[in-house]
């Protein structure tokens, strides 16, 4: 049992590493994806918010999204720079 | 109030703070004293160069004009430096083995080692970074005229000309002496690097400090400002989707191809890992360098004047409020933005000037009919290099004087930026596509060029009126409509920079995917395509060079210029001890070649270098062997392949061996084989006619006398036929072995040939004419005369039983050629059919079968003795009788042995 | 009764010897010693029997067997081969040949011509 229970640990830990790395490279996607949301907000010559449909978005709650979209992807980088020390440079060239 | 005294004195000493880090660091580095200078810390603080006085001071103007939309200046380096993975890896793996020097040696060495490109990418550097340039000049001597409008006529300084001039001189001095202390420009910069660094933090805190100030000293906490925020101008979220997503976009690809990020990043970078670091650090960097920038506009908005310039709220707001001390730190961060940013921008364009521009054509100069280098090149690309800077500083300083200072700092940084960006085609492809060459990365560039000139920098030169008419911009060149700068092909109502963006880089992409597509890269430009595109596969590094022409002495000389005498000398040997060669200079093989290329490379770019191994090597050559290693889509499965394809070629070798000694074996069986049953033959038949014989004689009653002599004489020839034949053989076998023994003596041909002659004769009853010429047998011969004159006899004796003719004759001649002697025996009889005539000196061999009386060992025993005795016996074809030739060597010859 | 032998050999005392044996016997003798024209000097001689060397200059006996078994005229004709070789192979692949009988050399004289005497018997026999 513990014999064979080694190699499948290590074929996780591998597995695992690799989903982090997709992970990573999905990051700045997801980042740019994130940050264009804001572009989708109405403005304030849109017909909608000219008939007073829908209001306008404040600039603070902008900042405020802005802002922690970008802390959560430093976060998010700090979390994989982490994760992948030690990592050997050679997988996954790009 | 703070007096401008004071603030030019507060400025000096920071210069000269600047100078001692600048100065120590490189100190500690050069004594390797300086570990913690290769921290990932110091390299993420040295990117924020990013961060010019553009963003310190522009970036509240830009918020205070545009809302939000200055965010995405920063969004884009943000999401670059979170994607390294993808790709600044790639880069900074690519820079560091190629010993890249600038993004122009970049992508020469890609696309061929092409100095042409090198030299374009350079040019269109120079025109997009020299704005930016006088950008920064022109925000230091804005921020010294705020000071000065406090307190005005004091010492000449708020003449903005004079403190632009003062602030360019001071930077360059600098940059030449951090920048080009050492020649390669692909060593580290540590003095600079560190100066920079500090720069960096002393701008951050800088500007969080005035943020601060703005949300709790004026504003009242966070909760105020943002009702504050809200119920400014600047209050609703109103951003143009287009200007958006193009600047963000032009931000991530300008922060890889600015001249200066490149040489922080890729250039200056000690080690990859770093990146791991910068990755997270940087965009917090830039976060927090965002943060407070709408704050701060929206409160300047407030509480300044209108009509104050909104470019300057970081500097006028505490100012206003009396805090001096705030506003020097202000000034401070400021005063860091712009000159980090102008000592690295100078630094690297100049290294760019120098090693694309003026090393070609210093080099064109040099190419005289000796073709070598001559000349110190050290101090040429040095002062080139302090000439470029100061040059690039000068250009600054002209444009901010010439353009006036007037327009907005933001519109010049998007210009510049939109320039720069026109790199990332030719860049992009280079690293990810095998396929770009470098006719596409030079046509997509010009393409590029040509549409942001047109686009961007006509319509903002219309004001001043002195190239094109207003009426060209309004209507396009020649009445042409949809060739209007502003509404290519019609598309209007598109803002400015969005159509610029859009239409540059499109048509540059286009243009470089498409004539990539239909040109053909040259051999070099393939194999730097493979390394670049597979830096990570490990390849082993194609060669460069081959053919070894080089005179190694010439390469040393050249080295020592670039390299100087001691750094020369220690590569040269560690090569040479790497070949195994002592106290000499290395072999210029083509991996030191290549080596010493690389070296060379980081002193003076890739192109210059080949150029410069050129002109000794003798041209550039790619083997085709290395060809076939790029075209293999992986160089490593065709080695493996390769490989075993050597085993098992060396495998069919053996085997082959192993066959054919194998057919020798069954050779020599099948012949042993054959011997043994003609000797049997050879035996058998003369033992059946004695034993025929002997038992007529024994059973038959009444025989006659006479058919009893017959019979008898019969049984006593066959007896001696057997025992001939085993005379033969045994004397083959003694001969065959070597284990003859040859009993040397002196005598002469002639009586050798007279006993030949007399014991062949002897007992024969068959006449034979023997005709011979005894005076030119008088030679004097040295050998074992005993067997020669055995294989005579055995000559005469065939000479006897086979001559055919009426009246058989044989002829005896004796004839000299320089070294050897010959005895030629030719009779008169139809000779040996040609079929038989490679054969008769074979074992057994009988040419003809009735006359059978030898057991067909003669010749080959002939043959064997003459070989023993150093001499040759053949069959001379062509004559009209058998003609055998007995070939010795000539006395004195075998005497002198 | 004239019963006729063709002997083909090379060896001209071994001719003797037997041409002097089979003589006394009764037996007319004719002699070939070429392997090349023996076939068609079987054919002429029409003999009772044919006495073949293996080692023939020209053309093994061996062949000229194989020739002699696959023409109708001659497939029956008792044959007595000579060999000086003695391999055991070659007897073997006489024998495939076709051989009547297979003798190898020295041979004592009683011996071929029992072996003569034997084979015509046989033959005139069937």
């Amino acid at each position: 049992m513990t014999r064979r229970r080694s190699p499948v640990f290590l074929e996780r830990q591998n597995y695992r590493r690799r989903r982090w790395m997709e992970a990573a490279r999905l990051m700045p996607l997801l980042g740019a994806v994130l940050f264009a949301l804001p572009l989708m907000w109405p403005r304030p010559d849109d017909p909608d918010v000219v008939a007073g449909a829908v209001a306008t978005v404040p600039t603070s709650s902008a900042m405020a999204y802005i802002f922690g979209v970008w802390a959560v992807l430093v976060g998010a980088a700090i979390l994989f720079g982490w994760l992948s020390r030690g990592w050997a440079d050679t997988d996954g060239a790009g | 109030m703070a007096s401008l005294n004071l603030l030019v004195a507060v400025a000096l000493v920071y210069v000269a703070i600047l100078f001692a880090v600048a100065f120590t660091a490189d100190r500690l580095a050069a004594t390797g004293h300086g570990g913690w200078l290769r921290s990932p810390l110091v390299y993420t603080l040295s990117l924020s160069i990013y961060c010019t006085a553009w963003t310190f001071y522009g970036a509240v103007g830009y918020a205070a004009r545009s809302g939000l939309e200055y965010v995405t200046i920063y969004l884009g380096p943000t999401l670059v430096m979170i994607g390294w993975w993808w790709g600044l890896r790639k880069l900074v793996r690519v820079g560091r083995s190629q010993r890249v020097t600038s993004i122009a040696d970049l992508l020469s060495s890609r696309y061929g080692k092409s100095n042409a490109l090198a030299a374009c990418v350079t040019i269109l550097a120079v025109i997009g970074v020299t704005p930016y340039i006088a950008l920064q000049l022109q925000s230091i001597t804005l921020s010294f005229s705020i000071f000065a409008a406090v307190e005005p006529g004091q010492n000449g300084l708020d003449n903005p000309g004079t403190s632009a001039f003062v602030v360019a001189v001071g930077l360059a001095v600098f940059a030449i002496l951090f920048g080009t202390r050492n020649l390669d420009a692909n060593e580290r910069h540590h003095g600079v690097v560190t100066a920079i660094a500090l720069e960096a933090v002393v701008k951050l805190i800088a500007l969080l400090a005035v943020g601060i100030f703005v949300v709790w000293g004026l504003s009242g906490g966070v909760q105020a400002t943002m009702a504050r925020i809200n119920a400014s101008d600047l209050g609703t979220w109103d951003m143009d989707p287009g200007r958006w997503a193009a600047i963000t976009f032009l931000s991530a690809a300008v922060f890889v191809c600015l001249p200066r990020m490149f040489q922080v990043m890729i250039v200056e970078n000690d080690e990859e890992s770093h990146l791991r670091t910068a990755a997270w650090a940087f965009p917090l960097y830039l976060m927090l360098m965002s943060l407070f920038v709408v704050p701060i506009a929206v409160v300047g908005l407030d509480l300044l004047p209108a009509g104050s310039n909104p470019d300057l709220f970081v500097l006028s707001l505490p100012l206003q409020e009396g805090r001096d001390s705030l506003a020097v730190l202000a000034f401070l961060g400021g005063f860091s933005s712009a000159t980090s940013m102008v000592i690295v921008a100078a630094m690297a364009l100049s290294t760019m000037m120098s090693n694309h521009i003026v090393m070609p054509i210093w080099l064109w100069f040099q190419r005289g009919p000796g073709a070598t280098v001559s000349g110190d090149v050290r101090y040429v690309v040095l002062l080139a290099r302090r000439i470029a800077i100061a040059a690039t500083m000068a250009l600054g300083y002209f444009y901010y004087r010439l353009s006036g200072g007037g327009t907005a700092l933001a519109s010049i940084g998007l210009i510049a930026f939109t320039g720069i960006a026109q790199m990332l085609p030719a860049l992009v492809g280079g690293l990810f596509w095998r396929g770009a060459t470098r006719l596409g990365a030079l046509s997509g560039l010009t393409v590029g060029t040509v549409l942001w000139l047109y686009t961007m920098m006509l319509p903002g030169l219309d004001s001043a009126d002195w190239i094109i008419s207003n009426r060209m911009i309004s209507d396009g060149p020649f009445g042409i409509g949809w060739l209007r700068p502003n509404a290519l092909f019609g598309i209007s109502g598109l803002d400015p920079i969005v159509h610029a963006v859009f239409w540059s880089l499109s048509v540059n992409f286009l243009v470089f995917f498409v004539v990539s597509l239909v040109t053909f890269p040259g051999p070099m430009e393939r194999v730097q395509g493979a390394q670049f595109v597979n830096v990570f596969d490990h390849t082993p590094e194609p060669r460069g060079w081959s053919g070894s022409v080089a005179q190694s002495e010439d390469l040393m000389i050249m080295s020592q210029r670039i390299l100087g005498a001691r750094d020369a000398r220690a590569l040269f040997d560690a090569a040479a001890a790497e070949q195994g060669i002592a106290d000499r200079l290395p072999e210029p093989t083509p991996d030191f070649l290549q080596v010493l290329e690389r070296k060379l490379s980081g002193s003076v770019g890739a192109a210059t270098a080949h150029a410069m191994l050129g002109q000794i090597v003798g041209g550039a050559a790619v083997s085709v062997e290395d060809l076939m290693a790029v075209a293999s889509e992986s160089a490593q499965i065709l080695e493996y392949s390769n490989r075993l394809e050597a085993q098992s070629t060396e495998l069919a070798r053996t085997a082959a061996q192993l066959r054919v000694a194998n057919e020798k074996l069954t050779q020599i069986s099948l012949q042993k084989d054959a011997f043994l049953s003609q000797v049997s033959h050879e035996l058998r038949t003369p033992m059946t006619s004695i034993r025929a014989f002997s038992e007529i004689l024994r059973d038959t009653g009444g025989l006659s006398e006479e058919e009893k002599t017959r019979y008898s004489g019969i049984i006593h020839n066959e007896a001696l036929r057997l025992t001939r034949l085993l005379d033969d053989l045994l004397d083959l076998s003694v001969l065959e072995s070597g284990q003859i023994s040859l009993n040397l003596s002196d005598g002469s041909l002639r009586s050798v040939l007279d006993h030949a002659v007399s014991t062949a004769m002897a007992g024969s009853d068959r006449p034979l004419d023997i005709r011979r010429d005894r005076g030119a047998e008088a030679v004097a011969i040295r050998s074992d005369l005993d067997r020669l004159a055995q294989v005579f006899i055995n000559l005469i004796t065939n000479a006897q039983k086979y001559c055919d003719a009426q009246h058989p004759v044989l002829r005896i001649a004796v004839s000299h050629a320089d070294e050897t002697l010959q005895v030629d025996f030719r009779d008169n009889g139809t000779g040996i059919p040609p079929h038989s005539q490679d054969m008769v000196f074979e074992k057994f061999a009988r040419v003809s079968v009735e006359k059978a009386g030898g057991a067909g060992l003669g010749l080959a025993i002939c043959r064997e003795i003459l070989e023993r005795l150093g001499g040759s016996i053949e069959y001379v074809a062509g004559y009209d009788g058998a003609v055998f030739r007995v070939t010795l060597p000539a006395a004195r010859a075998l005497a002198a042995q | 009764m004239d019963r006729k032998v063709l002997l083909i050999e090379d060896e001209p005392n071994i001719i003797e010897a037997i041409r002097f044996l089979l003589a006394r016997d009764g037996w007319s003798v004719e002699t070939h010693s070429n392997g090349v024209d023996a076939v068609e000097a079987v054919r002429d001689h029409a003999p009772d029997l044919v006495i073949l060397d293996l080692m023939l200059p020209g053309r093994s006996g061996m062949e000229i067997l194989r020739d002699l078994r696959a023409d109708s005229a001659t497939s029956r004709l008792p044959v007595l081969m000579l060999t000086a070789r003695g391999q055991s192979r070659d007897r073997d692949m006489a024998e495939k040949a076709g051989v009547s009988r297979f003798m190898t050399k020295p041979f004592s004289n009683v011996e071929v011509m029992t072996a003569v005497r034997d084979l015509v018997a046989q033959a005139s026999r069937q």
